[in-house]
């Protein structure tokens, strides 16, 4: 029963048992490049990468990216860079894991940002997809079609943030230009 | 293959006719009960006992013994059978044993006919119980599993199958009581069937059967005794694994595997562990091939926790101290706050505010270390020798290993915030780098790098205030070397290792002693340069060679004077006695030496190496600086805190160096 964010709209990450969630994945999928002719070399291979900033009171403190694998304290996690995208059948091509009980208390809200490293615009990227699950039993919680999502270069996905005892997830979607993460940081300033 | 099961884990079984073997440190009674679906007995025939042995498709033996075998056939069981439980009880009243605590602990084998092991449990953490369900056979969906139950009973065979739903438990409990007694006393040699038609396929050797460690023969009931001490004469005990008479077709490594369980929760508070979300820590909860290689794995995965964990308290610390300065500044530059209490107000606030997020810092620290304290704690007493501390039982006793080890522990590292919790230092062998302990007293003195003192501050009593004393820091150093070469020499199987010595001003001596005395060190190292060339040229040569022969694939040319046992050089007052040569000899040594087996291990004072200026530095480099004393100079790989080293030092007065070093003199003959 994964839901299709729309932008702004938040979801508790709550069981339906009424237990929090403890470990979350946020996955990004995309199709590789097709190959061109004799010459697979030349291929325009497709970079997207997916980046994880931790706030704390607004501020960024840590950061999960493909050259910073895992936080300092251990609790976000990126599963490695892939440089090429997948098949495009609906897998995670990259993924960061999020252990949200050990996340640092003064850690208040976590942003996911998806970045074009090699600067193709998310009209040009096929079967590109985020999603959020629920990694203690596979249950995709929400996910996003970045496909047709114009001529961007960055998307800041979604943030999970503290509410109450638990944590919660706001989906963001506001689409932005960059390279990597810290290009899309200024922009993230307004939704935290 | 055999599946050795912990506590509470089930198997398939891939048969319907098997055997079950149990051993034990003494004389047991072994039963059957068959159970429904609920796990409850509709009546006293539904329990097999030394006085009704036989029920269908169960055979029992009829005497307590230390070891049984015990028939069953699922498929002739009824159909409302849906749990077969076997249970162990200790006898009254024929002397022997009064609780399980005081013998090793009984195992249970799950095997076919001819003997291949299905599934094995060892029955640990047992104190005062005196009757134990030890495994269940169970049909699940057609199909039968074997679970490991371990459920001990203080009350006796009463009150397990009182437990089990029987309402004549104690008579029944009497009647097995009274059956055992008299056979007990009659002792005779029954022709017991059971292990008579076996005892050609009972080959295969009885894990942790206690054969050596029987107490009386008039225990031992004669027919199941003496089947099972000709068939299995290879079987091994549990209370003496090391006691060199039978061998032990057990893999080695895998010994250490029950070790850690006592420590673990018995039978009463398992399940509040398990209900807490985390399990129980468990030795060898990591990958691997080997107990050594898994135990090696989970003391890193153990290292980088604590790092992370701490890295997340840290920063959450920081963050919450410019958190508070940001907000008390903002407070006093505030003209509004000029007037009235506002001021305090707002001071108020921003310090509450820090000192909750610190405690909830901290107690999120707690709850890690508090996971890890239980890990170290099952953990620690399960290492090997090359892994354990010198205080670690293990090394009394030591026996000079078969093969080499994959690992060595240099020493202890900790984090100020975690003084009670000590990570082993582990290094793969053979050393990829020399080692350099740093004997000098300058690299001590207050750098102002705060977390530099707080190393400082932990130092011994003598060494607390201003830097350590110079002659004090030299002879621990030395004492650090031969400590670190004492392991390992006595990791390394007898004549694979070899220590040389240079000591061109002979202080050394005293520290040596115990390489001297046990023959580790063939002879006194010569004093003054003569000593220094003899020992280098004669390590360059091997060095030399061995390359060369390693390059060339000719292994078997090698002149039969050079030594090819690893070689560890301990320098003890460099750069005393060392010209230019020696020098250039020495970084050639540190250069070549690890690939070929040649490791150098420097005992020298940093700050007078300086002297011979920038030729050194490659030297100070190429080499893992430890230091005598505690000291927070090595960093983490992951996120770079300085952890505070503590060598591997004997503690004061033991031999254990003497002890061990003396069993490898042996073994060398």
């Amino acid at each position: 029963m994964s839901v299709n964010l729309s932008k702004g709209q938040g979801i508790s990450l709550q069981k339906s048992d009424g237990g929090t969630l403890t470990a979350v994945r946020m996955g990004l999928g995309w199709r590789s490049a097709p190959r061109r002719g004799l010459f697979g070399r030349r291929t325009q291979e497709i970079d997207l990468d997916a980046s994880a900033v931790l706030f704390a009171d607004k501020k960024p403190v840590d950061v999960v990216f493909f050259q910073h694998l895992i936080s300092d304290d251990g609790s976000v996690r990126h599963t490695g860079d892939n440089v090429v995208g997948g098949a495009g059948q609906g897998g995670d091509d990259e993924a960061i894991l999020v252990d949200l009980a050990r996340v640092p208390v003064h850690i208040d809200q976590i942003v996911f940002t998806v970045n074009s490293f090699t600067g193709q615009s998310f009209a040009e990227v096929q079967d590109a997809f985020c999603r959020l699950v629920d990694e203690t039993n596979g249950q995709e919680l929400a996910r996003y079609t970045l496909t047709g999502g114009g001529n961007y270069t960055a998307q800041i996905m979604s943030k999970v943030h503290r509410a109450g005892n638990g944590w919660a997830m706001t989906a963001i979607g506001e689409p932005s230009n960059g390279r990597t993460f810290q290009d899309v940081v200024p922009a993230m300033v307004p939704y935290l | 293959m055999t599946a050795e099961l912990v506590r509470g884990q089930n198997h398939p079984l891939d048969r319907t006719r098997v055997e079950i073997r149990v051993a034990a440190g003494g004389p047991v009674i072994a039963g059957v009960t068959l159970g429904d679906e609920q796990g409850r007995l509709s009546g006293a025939e539904a329990v097999a006992h030394p006085g009704a042995p036989r029920r269908t498709g169960i055979e029992v033996p009829r005497q307590a013994a230390a070891e049984h075998r015990i028939a069953v056939d699922l498929d002739a069981l009824p159909e409302a059978v849906h749990r077969v439980s076997v249970l162990l009880a200790l006898p009254t009243g024929i002397g022997g044993l009064t609780r399980f605590g005081a013998a090793a602990a009984p195992s249970v084998a799950v095997t076919g006919l001819d003997g291949t092991g299905i599934a094995g449990y060892t029955v640990t953490g047992l104190g005062a119980e005196t009757a134990v369900v030890a495994v269940e056979l169970y049909r699940r969906q057609g199909a039968w599993k074997v679970r490991a139950v371990g459920q001990g009973y203080a009350d006796g065979l009463a009150a397990m199958l009182h437990d089990q739903g029987l309402p004549q438990a104690a008579e029944l409990a009497a009647e097995i009581e009274e059956a055992v007694s008299q056979g007990h006393a009659r002792a005779v040699p029954a022709p017991a069937p059971v292990a008579a038609s076996r005892s050609e396929q009972s080959g295969a050797g009885t894990p942790g059967a206690a054969a050596t460690g029987r107490p009386a023969p008039a225990d031992t009931p004669v027919a199941d005794g003496q089947a099972a001490t000709s068939a299995a004469p290879a079987a091994s005990s549990n209370a003496a694994p090391a006691n060199g008479g039978p061998i032990d077709y057990r893999h080695p490594k895998r010994r250490a595997t029950p070790k850690p369980a006592p420590a673990a929760p018995s039978g009463a508070n398992a399940p509040s562990a398990a209900a807490d979300g985390t399990p129980a820590p468990v030795a060898g909860d990591a990958s691997g091939w080997s107990m050594e290689e898994r135990l090696y794995n989970q003391v890193w995965g153990m290292f980088e926790d604590l790092a992370r964990s701490v890295a997340a308290y840290r920063s959450a610390s920081d963050f919450a101290e410019s958190r508070l300065e940001q907000e008390l500044d903002k407070a006093l530059s505030d003209p509004r706050n000029r007037l009235g209490t506002a001021a305090d107000v707002a001071r108020a606030t921003a310090r509450d505010k820090h000192a909750s997020l610190i405690t909830q810092a901290r107690a999120a620290l707690d709850r890690d270390l508090a996971q890890l304290t239980a890990e170290a704690d099952v953990v620690e007493p399960a290492l090997p020798p090359a892994l354990a501390r010198w205080d670690n039982p293990v090394w009394q006793g030591y026996h000079v290993p078969q093969e080499r080890p994959m690992a060595l522990r240099l020493g202890d590292l900790h984090l100020p915030e975690v003084l009670d919790l000590r990570i082993p230092m582990l290094v793969r062998l053979p050393l990829e780098r020399g080692l350099w302990i740093d004997s000098g007293p300058g690299s001590y003195v207050a750098s102002g790098d705060p977390e530099r003192e707080y190393g400082r501050r932990e130092l011994g009593s003598a060494l607390t205030d201003g830097p350590p004393d110079e002659a004090e820091l030299g002879r621990l150093a030395m004492e650090t070397a031969v400590a670190i070469a004492a392991r390992l020499l006595a990791v390394h199987p007898a004549g694979d290792f070899a220590v040389q010595v240079i000591d061109p001003g002979g202080t050394a001596a005293p520290a040596l002693a115990p390489l001297l005395e046990t023959g580790a060190l063939r002879e006194v190292p010569p004093p003054g340069a003569q000593g220094v060339t003899t020992v280098l040229e004669a390590l360059t040569r091997r060095v030399d060679l061995v390359q060369m022969a390693v390059r060339n694939r000719a292994a078997d040319s090698l002149p039969p004077d050079v030594d090819t046992a690893e070689q560890l050089l301990i320098v003890h007052d460099f750069p005393h006695g060392f010209d230019d040569r020696a020098l250039t000899q020495l970084r050639y040594l540190a250069d070549e030496g690890p690939s070929v087996g040649v490791h150098l291990m420097m005992v020298a004072d940093r700050a007078q190496c300086q002297e011979y200026g920038p030729v050194l530095d490659p030297l100070w480099r190429a080499l893992l600086r430890i230091t005598p004393v505690p000291d927070a100079h090595l960093a983490d790989p992951w996120v770079g805190h300085a952890w505070t080293y503590e060598p591997p030092l004997v503690p004061k007065g033991s031999q254990v160096v003497r002890q061990v070093l003396g069993r490898l003199a042996e073994a060398r003959g």
